[in-house]
């Protein structure tokens, strides 16, 4: 155990919570009596003896002897306790009570009570547990706990992080692609292509001539001279520049910009690069979860389908 | 602990060697014996017992709505009273509780001493019913002595079997009652018929029914002296003017026996015919005629059984009475009493009482069944939409708190141009199911060119379909970008 860096100070601890005790014990055996005069042994409403500014005596008002079990009690329990529960230096005790081990425990009543409910979504087909009102409100739940701190309340996203509302995939839109992205995360990067590219004016040729695929405001001369430069990336984008899904290289002829449009933001990408991360939920959420939670971002995307047109 | 050798000491042993003697500090409890009383006082204390224990065992079988009416639903966090359903966001009105039974025990106390204590507080109500079995089955007070002091013969056997049979019977339908205020009564009473009480719901049904077992068959006047924070601190609330139950030393005194003929002035004797019976009759087992002591819980039973007595001599009743400190050192009469209830210090408390009870009844009255929190998306402060437009996202969480379900409206507004949008919307509206929260992600855009860069105040306006009075206005912040993202 790591809680002290030697074994002394565990001892040391042990010796102190225990010497404590017995001295409470001890404490409440010697003031349970007092001296007092003779004849006023135990009655109530006698004095105890002590006497002071010639004429200010104490009366002694006993508690009633309960009370003092009780405090015996106390000595009981405090000693049960450091044998059951972990209190005596590094000592665990006998029930191997953690704070760790409770919450485990409470997780398993949880997995107990939702889990058949988990599992029946996980033998449907994403498409099936979207349609299903229950399930998307879970995924909604489960959505706004654990994606919206990123892709926001409304999962549409902001400056970096995609919006998954609109259709537009990075790493492909079906049911499959989506679930997979949530349990393992992906690693999206594009390269700081500044010095192959050349000079800022080729740079700025080659942005604007990366705007003019989406047929956005571009100046087209410059867009000309750029058009050479984009092998570069057609890597990656294609040559038509319509991206690649198995690299989450995003479609340039479409009007959404994950880290903004225009040609400084597309200048910018050019020259310095993008490295962004999904993180794998596997791990934290479990398949199942995931499952759900893949239905509920892929129905909004297609809320116009038949089948979840009918079920909202 | 060892003592210091005070002055007195030396003197009065006069340093002589005395063999070394202990005495206890704590000693084994005197049993009590309190004799039956009746007369106005126990009546009006029973009353209260019938009144009090006819709400707690009544109440929580009464319904509402097809719900029982007075339900305190820990698990969904709901509590039923009647018509109300409250929330934890509520617990305001328990504050508003807690101060209204604060001020109107220091009010009562001021007037009058341990009014509560003597007669509506649970451990003396449950007393006295535990009392009256007891009384029922072993007797009265000398009886009961008796069969105590007596050896275990079958007749004391069956005396106390029966006893203890009726003790915990009763105790049992308490704590049964008790429970039947967190778990509906009536499934609670399913799940004790079929044996199928959960874990939770026995422990705290034997819990209850034994502390009422213990407090009211045994500990009963210990609980007042040794374990009860207002018992000591009620002290601090009387006055000179406080009523309180005093016996009339002046008149009393020297007390004395002596036969109805006999003219007690004559033999120089007061009224106080020392026959005990406000002793026997305590259920604390204080002499009232030592003054007023600590362990007095108010309750006038020796009242009670003193007037009996000055009856029966054909003296004036009230050598026992309500009064007050200065009344009884000044002879003032019963009129100057009651008009020194009016001080300052009553008042005081009387005008807060009536204010916090006017304010929390006004704000019960007025009470909208719908609460909205407004929750702003704090990762991402503004987006900005291909048009230019700038969005914020909100969360709205619209807790219908009335037990129908509703449609409420939900608008926005504070800048030129302010849109909300929800994919949870229909029609620009939000169903919410009965006593129920739900949650609701908007998108709130302003055109480009609106607003100042920065913080905007913005308002959401949630209203109800069927009752334009049902309306929340909640504040909140639209971000502006200081500059184009």
């Amino acid at each position: 155990m790591a809680d002290f860096n030697n074994g002394f100070w565990s001892v040391y601890i042990a010796l102190v919570t225990i010497a404590a005790i017995i001295g409470c014990a001890v404490l409440l055996w010697v003031t349970s009596r007092a001296p007092g005069v003779p004849g006023s042994s135990g009655t109530a409403g006698r004095t105890t003896g002590h006497l002071w500014d010639e004429d200010l005596s104490e009366l002694n008002t006993p508690l009633p002897r309960w009370w003092m079990w009780l405090f015996y009690i106390t000595v009981v329990f405090g000693l049960a306790y450091l044998v059951l529960y972990p209190g005596l230096g590094s000592y665990r005790g006998v029930r191997g009570w953690s704070a760790l081990s409770q919450y485990e425990q409470e997780l398993k009543v949880a997995d107990a009570q939702y889990g058949p409910l988990f599992q029946r979504y996980a033998a449907l087909p994403i498409e099936k547990v979207a349609a299903d009102p229950q399930a998307r409100a879970i995924g909604e739940r489960l959505f706004l706990n654990y994606c919206s701190q990123c892709h926001g309340s409304d999962a549409r996203g902001a400056r970096g992080f995609p919006n998954l509302t609109d259709g537009d995939w990075l790493y492909g839109g079906t049911p499959a692609d989506i679930e997979t992205t949530i349990l393992n995360g992906r690693h999206g990067v594009m390269p700081a292509l500044g010095a192959a590219v050349g000079s800022e004016q080729d740079v700025r040729n080659l942005a604007e001539y990366v705007l003019s695929l989406s047929g956005s405001p571009h100046d087209s001369l410059k867009a000309q001279l750029g058009k050479e430069k984009f092998a570069v990336c057609a890597a990656c984008h294609g040559a038509d520049g319509k991206g690649n899904t198995v690299l989450g290289a995003p479609n340039l002829t479409d009007h959404v910009w994950l880290y903004g449009g225009g040609v400084n933001n597309i200048m910018s990408a050019i020259s310095a690069g993008h490295d962004n991360t999904m993180p794998a939920h596997k791990d934290l959420l479990g398949p199942s979860k995931v499952h759900v939670i893949a239905a509920y971002v892929w129905s909004l995307s297609n809320l116009g389908t038949p089948a979840l047109a009918q079920s909202r | 602990m060892n003592a210091p050798v005070s002055r007195g000491q030396l003197t009065s042993r006069g340093g002589e060697a005395e063999p070394a003697v202990e005495q206890a500090l704590y000693e084994a409890r005197q049993k009590i014996y309190p004799r039956a009383v009746s007369g106005w006082f126990a009546t009006w204390r029973w009353s209260l017992v019938f009144f009090t224990q006819a709400v707690f065992y009544g109440g929580a079988w009464l319904r509402w709505n097809g719900r029982q009416a007075v339900l305190f639903d820990l698990a969904h966090r709901k509590f039923y009273i009647f018509g109300l359903v409250l929330w934890p966001q509520d617990i305001v009105y328990l504050t508003a509780l807690l101060v209204i039974s604060a001020l109107a025990l220091f009010l009562f106390t001021a007037v009058a001493g341990r009014l509560f204590c003597g007669y509506a507080c649970p451990q003396t109500v449950y007393t006295e019913i535990f009392s009256w079995i007891e009384r029922r089955i072993e007797g009265d007070r000398v009886a009961r002595m008796k069969l105590d002091a007596g050896p275990l013969t079958l007749r004391k056997f069956t005396l106390k079997s029966v006893k203890q049979t009726a003790w915990i019977a009763l105790a049992a339908w308490t704590g049964f009652t008790f429970v039947g205020y967190f778990t509906p009564i009536h499934t609670l009473f399913h799940e004790v018929g079929t044996l199928s009480l959960g874990g939770w719901e026995t422990f705290w049904i034997l819990f209850y029914g034994f502390a009422t077992y213990g407090n009211a068959g045994y500990m009963r006047e210990q609980v007042c002296k040794y374990m009860c924070p207002y018992a000591r601190f009620q002290s601090a609330m009387f006055d000179r003017d406080t009523l309180v139950i005093s016996y009339d030393r002046e008149r009393g005194e020297p007390r004395g026996s002596r036969g109805r003929k006999v003219d007690p002035r004559a033999r120089g004797l007061g009224d106080c015919v020392d026959c005990g019976l406000c002793v026997q009759v305590c259920p604390t087992g204080i002499d009232i005629r030592n003054g007023l002591q600590y362990e007095c819980i108010g309750c006038a039973a020796c009242i009670d059984a003193c007037s009996r007595i000055m009856s029966s001599m054909n003296y004036p009743p009230g050598l026992i009475r309500y009064s007050t400190e200065n009344a009884l050192l000044r002879h003032w009469p019963q009129g100057r009493i009651w008009r020194r209830v009016l001080r300052p210090r009553t008042l005081i408390y009387a005008a807060l009482l009536v204010a916090v009870a006017a304010a929390a009844g006004v704000s019960l009255a007025l009470r909208t069944p719908l609460k909205v929190d407004v929750i702003r998306d704090r990762a991402a402060l503004a987006r900005e939409a291909d048009d230019g437009a700038v969005e914020n996202v909100y969360r709205l969480q619209i807790m219908n708190t009335a037990e129908t379900p509703r449609r409420f409206r939900i608008d926005v507004a504070g800048l030129d141009g302010i849109a909300l949008t929800s994919p949870g919307l229909v029609d620009g509206r939000v169903e919410v199911a009965p006593a129920a929260a739900r949650t609701v992600a908007v998108r709130v855009s302003v055109p480009a060119g609106h607003g100042r860069p920065g913080p905007n105040k913005i308002t959401f306006d949630v209203q109800a379909d069927d009752d334009p009075a049902v309306a929340v206005h909640e504040k909140s912040v639209f971000l502006l970008p200081r500059s184009a993202p």
